[in-house]
């Protein structure tokens, strides 16, 4: 896995998407609020279609392992709502349907600029 | 996660005892299979048995209950049943491999391919077949069983290149009207085939229905387009002259001409491997099993569709099911029983609604009817009870089925309210129908109103998401999600939790609340209000509400400065998303005109850019197809002759529908098309908690349909008549009068405040019609309000408008102008200039649309796809 360098860190906006090329593979690139920077597969695994970079940003609140609460990133395709997590995938609302996750990249921010893996995480377990 | 639910889990009678080291075995890999390794999974997540499940169709388990669904995707894979339990490293799933033998002695099963598994216990979940009528000619080509994702894949193949060939729309016929048979039939319109469906006996859906209903159903299957034929059989299907089927001739000797066939005539249990295995085998076909779903071999068990309980091998999910739970529970230790009862069955994917239960043909000893027929409006009821009419024994509903869901779990108790007041036409709402714990009301799941209300008292679920993960209720036909919630609603409101009006996880109020609350507090972006009012960063949900309420009270580009962040998807590019993830481009045309010299310009756009035109439901012309970094060259040349953004993507005022009124038409009484435009002209962009439609017509005529629109305008002879609150779509309701004879000035005051009050107070996505119905005091009370001004505010509502018609710019031009605004334009930053390479188009009828799985060959340039289509066959129409 080699991390590929897609842009500067102010060309993204904060808490919103934009899609990156590596390779053949399209990833989704977002910038959170607190400054670090997400990616995950572009294509939306419901509808098909290139567009999770479009989707907004925003938080739910989750119960960890420990019991205790946090907020962690979210992203909600433009296409029909469903909701993942961005740090690991997992889908936290599917509208009722099975549970389609989305693959992770891992990401980078040096020297004011954002590097993204070429190659997805191996998918987290549920 | 943070719900408050467990995993679904069934319950579990027992404590696990060790299937240790045991090898299960499922021939097939259908629905049941899927239950029964699901419930193994979760039951047992330590166990130490292994699992092969084997299936001879090539596709990971799917919902075939849902099938017909996939005529709207067209993706195999959005069918497929929660794949999970295939990750499990004690499950091995083996697809497109059929069992060819079970051998009892050796306890082995061999596949066709050869391959061969050991087992300590089989369970056979083979399902049926679709029978095919004994006829000459149901072996010609463009005749289908409709049983599997195959089969449902060929026969829109079929339709599609038949359709090509003979150069006109094809012509089906589906044999058998029952339940799967009008599902059939409307799978077949929606591939553009004419449906004419022959039914042996005298009624649609025999099995289910009384006569009575069975007729009201031909006329609402008959109003969708299809041809209804009973008491007649399909005889002999004959060749068309280039082979496939080109004539049915049926038993009552007319001869019909058709292109596409399908069978629908009932399933027949797979009992084949069992059968030679030598395993008990009922008279009438499947595998004997008793309450433990044993079959004659206590090692080998059988449920589903291939088991035969007291002589009957279900047709449906929910029985199969429930064997498949005790199967589970039995290898685990525990002692659960198969029992059957009435499912009741609800009619879906047809567009018409139908549902029975229980003893429809009232055959019990001294049964009595009542029943309430509504030709007119299309609506059959029935009710059938115990000779002292107490005890429900059955029931069918037609046309209207609210009841079905309601009534249905009381089948066998005491109705406890009058009959024929239930069924009457307003009868049926104001009767209180307390259900009892343990009767069923999800059937499919075998969910009873104790679990659910458990659901809520004890797991504290809260909206109908969690009740249907908890408690898996409402996840299979969805018949019974009215009545789940009622039973919800009910216990929250018992359990003293207020029916929440939060927005959403973030902020605890309704947009009401926080619309006042931001324009108190006078805050001007998200972080602020999220900061002061909510919780973490918001959703998809709170975000857009949150725009919308900043832009209504500051004004301001969409996309300026944290704004961007914060809009809808569509806001934030301008343009709808279509389902392929390009983009709908559609203008303003002011009261439905458009110049000559536009036109030409709109028309070279398309051309250029091989987009597909359409003529909308709105009065103007939308392009479709356009790709997100294409937006603003398109844009920049639409709004050089003069376009505007047309808000299609908004929850704003889209269009304002009207006639030509006085200026061309003999009737017309005033000028509707300058009116419009100058309605238009003031609200355009005006952010709403929904979409805005107006409608003016210049005279009682009414062509323009404004009373079908959020604000109505028709003109008399003395001014103009004001409407509030209409709309079409999903519920259809017609605006009501506000006011009478207005003047220009006078009208634009009473609507400008209508305006503001709705925007104030409505909830996110609440049209004006439900706003108008819910706000206390209804119609009268709004009255007061906007024309007496009874609360003073008339003159701050119109403030706050004219400040919005002061500060409008096309959002269009306005990004045009700015570089900053235009970098997001772009599929990949790291590669501006490359366009989505999976993006893929098909001809069709001299234009294009986005390809869908099934298409063969498709272009990636749209320009291509039209190129194709235009220069092949099917030509421009
Ligand atoms: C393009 C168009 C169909 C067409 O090709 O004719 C259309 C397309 C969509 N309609 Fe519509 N509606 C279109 C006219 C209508 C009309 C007819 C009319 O306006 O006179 C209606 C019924 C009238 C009404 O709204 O009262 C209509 C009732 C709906 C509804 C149901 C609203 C309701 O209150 O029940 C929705 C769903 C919603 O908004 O939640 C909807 C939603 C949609 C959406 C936005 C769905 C979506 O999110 O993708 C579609 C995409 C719009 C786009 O790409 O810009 N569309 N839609 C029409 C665009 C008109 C325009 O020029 O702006
Ligand atoms: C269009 C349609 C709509 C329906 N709608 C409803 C509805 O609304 N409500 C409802 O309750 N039911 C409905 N049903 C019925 C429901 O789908 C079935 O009751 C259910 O699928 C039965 O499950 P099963 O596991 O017994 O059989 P299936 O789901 O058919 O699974 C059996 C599987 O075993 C495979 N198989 C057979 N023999 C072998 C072998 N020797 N080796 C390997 N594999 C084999 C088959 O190919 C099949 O994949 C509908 C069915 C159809 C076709
Ligand atoms: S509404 Fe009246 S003025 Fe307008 S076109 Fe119809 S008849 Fe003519
Ligand atoms: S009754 Fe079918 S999902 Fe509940």
């Amino acid at each position: 896995m080699t991390f590929v360098d897609v842009c500067a860190l102010e060309d993204l906006v904060t808490e919103r998407g934009t899609g990156a090329l590596l390779g053949d593979t399209q990833v989704a690139v977002f910038r959170l609020a607190d400054g670090t920077v997400r990616a995950v597969q572009q294509r939306d695994p419901y509808s098909g279609a290139n567009v999770m970079s479009r989707g907004l940003v925003g938080t739910t609140r989750v119960a960890g392992a420990d019991g205790a609460e946090r907020d962690v990133a979210t992203v909600t395709t433009p296409m029909l709502k469903e909701v993942w997590n961005l740090e690991t995938g997992e889908v936290l609302d599917s509208g009722g349907k099975v549970k389609k996750p989305l693959l992770v990249f891992a990401t980078e921010v040096r020297d004011g600029r954002v590097l993204v893996a070429d190659a997805p995480n191996p998918l987290v377990e549920a | 996660m943070s719900s408050p639910l467990s995993p679904a889990a069934h319950t579990v009678s027992h404590a696990p005892a060790p299937l240790s080291g045991a090898r299960i075995v499922v021939v097939g890999a259908g629905m049941t299979a899927h239950r029964f390794a699901e419930n193994l999974t979760t039951q047992d997540p330590e166990g130490s048995w292994s699992l092969t499940v084997i299936g001879d169709e090539p596709y990971l388990p799917y919902d075939r209950v849902h099938l017909s669904e996939w005529f709207a995707t067209r993706d195999a894979g959005a069918l497929s049943m929660n794949v999970d339990v295939w990750d499990d490293p004690r499950v091995t799933l083996v697809t497109g491999d059929g069992v060819a033998a079970l051998d009892r002695q050796a306890n082995v099963v061999t596949t066709k391919s050869g391959h061969q598994v050991g087992y300590d216990h089989a369970v056979l979940a083979t399902g049926s077949w679709a029978w095919t009528p004994r006829a000459e000619g149901t072996d010609l080509a463009g005749t289908f069983t409709y049983r599997t994702m195959e089969d449902v894949e060929r026969i829109a193949e079929w339709v599609r290149l038949r359709e090509q060939s003979l150069g006109r729309p094809v012509r089906g016929l589906v044999v058998g009207g029952g339940v799967l048979g009008l599902e059939a039939a409307a799978a077949l319109q929606s591939l553009g085939a004419s449906a004419t469906v022959v039914e042996f006996t005298d009624h649609l859906m025999s099995a289910q229905l009384d006569q009575g209903g069975g007729e009201m159903l031909r006329l609402l299957v008959e109003d969708l387009g299809m041809a209804i034929r009973t008491g007649a059989a399909a005889q002999r299907f004959l060749p068309a002259g280039d082979g496939p089927v080109g004539t049915a001739e049926l038993s009552d000797g007319t001869v019909l001409p058709v292109d596409v066939v399908v069978f629908s005539v009932g399933i027949r249990p797979r009992d084949r491997v069992a059968r030679e295995a030598g395993l008990a085998i009922d008279e009438r076909g499947g595998v004997v099993v008793g309450t433990t779903c044993q079959t004659s071999d206590p090692a080998v068990w059988a449920i589903g569709e291939c088991a035969s309980f007291e002589g009957v091998c279900a047709g449906l999910v929910a029985p199969g099911n429930d064997m498949a739970d005790v199967v589970a529970d039995r290898m685990l230790g525990g002692d659960r029983t198969h029992h059957r009862a009435d499912e009741g069955t609800k009619l879906k994917g047809v567009g018409v609604d139908a549902a029975s239960f229980g003893d429809v043909n009232a055959l019990s000893a001294g049964a009595l009817e009542v029943s309430f027929v509504d030709p007119v409006n299309r609506q059959y009821r029935k009710l059938v009870l115990s000779d002292d009419a107490k005890t429900l024994l059955g029931g069918v509903f037609v046309g209207d089925i609210e009841l079905y869901a309601a009534l249905r779990p009381l089948l066998g108790r005491p109705l406890g309210a009058d009959p024929a007041a239930i069924i009457s036409p307003d009868g049926g709402g104001g009767v209180e129908l307390e259900l009892p714990d343990d009767a069923i009301v999800c059937s499919c799941q075998n969910v009873t109103a104790g679990t659910v209300r458990g659901a809520v008292t004890e797991q504290g679920c809260t909206s109908m998401g969690q009740i249907k993960e908890c408690t898996k209720a409402g996840t299979v036909c969805g018949s019974c999600v009215p009545a789940l919630t009622k039973l919800l609603n009910a216990e929250l409101v018992k359990s003293g939790v207020e029916v929440s009006d939060a927005l959403c996880e973030h902020f605890a109020m309704s947009r009401a609340e926080l619309y006042r609350l931001v324009s108190d507090e006078d805050l001007a972006t998200f972080s602020e209000v999220v900061a002061k009012f909510g919780t973490g960063r918001g959703c998809a949900i709170c975000r857009p509400t949150v725009a919308s309420i900043l832009s209504t009270l500051h004004g301001g580009h969409v996309l300026e400065g944290e704004a961007a962040a914060v809009q809808d998807t569509n806001d934030h590019v301008m343009a709808n998303l279509q389902r392929n993830g390009t983009y709908s481009v559609i203008p303003r045309m002011y009261g439905g005109e458009v110049r000559p010299d536009q036109l030409l310009e709109f028309a070279k756009v398309a051309q250029e850019y091989g987009l597909y035109v359409h003529i909308t439901g709105a009065q103007r012309i939308g392009m479709f197809g356009a790709r997100l970094d294409q937006l603003p060259e398109i844009w920049r040349r639409l709004v050089a002759v003069g376009f505007e953004s047309g808000h299609a993507y908004g929850k704003s005022l889209r269009n304002i529908k009207t006639c030509v009124g006085q200026a061309w038409c003999r009737f017309g009484v005033q000028d509707s098309t300058t009116m419009a435009v100058k309605l238009e002209t003031r609200y355009r962009g005006l952010r709403s908690p929904h979409k805005l439609k107006f409608g003016v017509s210049g005279c009682a005529r009414e062509c323009a349909e404004a009373r079908g629109k959020d604000v109505g305008v028709i003109a008399t002879h003395k001014g103009w008549n004001l409407y509030v609150g209409g709309n079409g779509g999903a519920n259809p309701v017609h605006a009501q009068l506000l006011a009478e004879d207005l003047d220009e000035a006078t009208l634009i005051r009473y609507i400008d405040r209508f305006l503001m009050l709705y925007i104030q107070e409505a909830d996110r996505l609440q049209r004006t019609a439900p706003w108008v119905a819910e706000r206390a005091g209804g119609l009268d009370e709004l009255r007061r309000v906007v024309v007496e001004d009874s609360l003073g505010i008339g003159a701050q509502l119109e403030a706050t408008v004219q400040e919005h018609v002061d500060s409008y710019e096309d959002e269009w031009s306005v990004t045009l102008a700015d570089p900053a605004k235009l970098r997001k334009f772009v599929q990949f930053i790291n590669a501006p200039g490359v366009a989505d390479p999976d993006l893929a188009f098909v001809p069709e009828r001299g234009q294009i649309k986005p390809a869908a799985e099934v298409d063969a060959v498709t272009y990636h340039d749209p320009r291509d796809a039209r190129d194709a289509g235009l220069a092949g066959s099917e030509g421009a129409r």
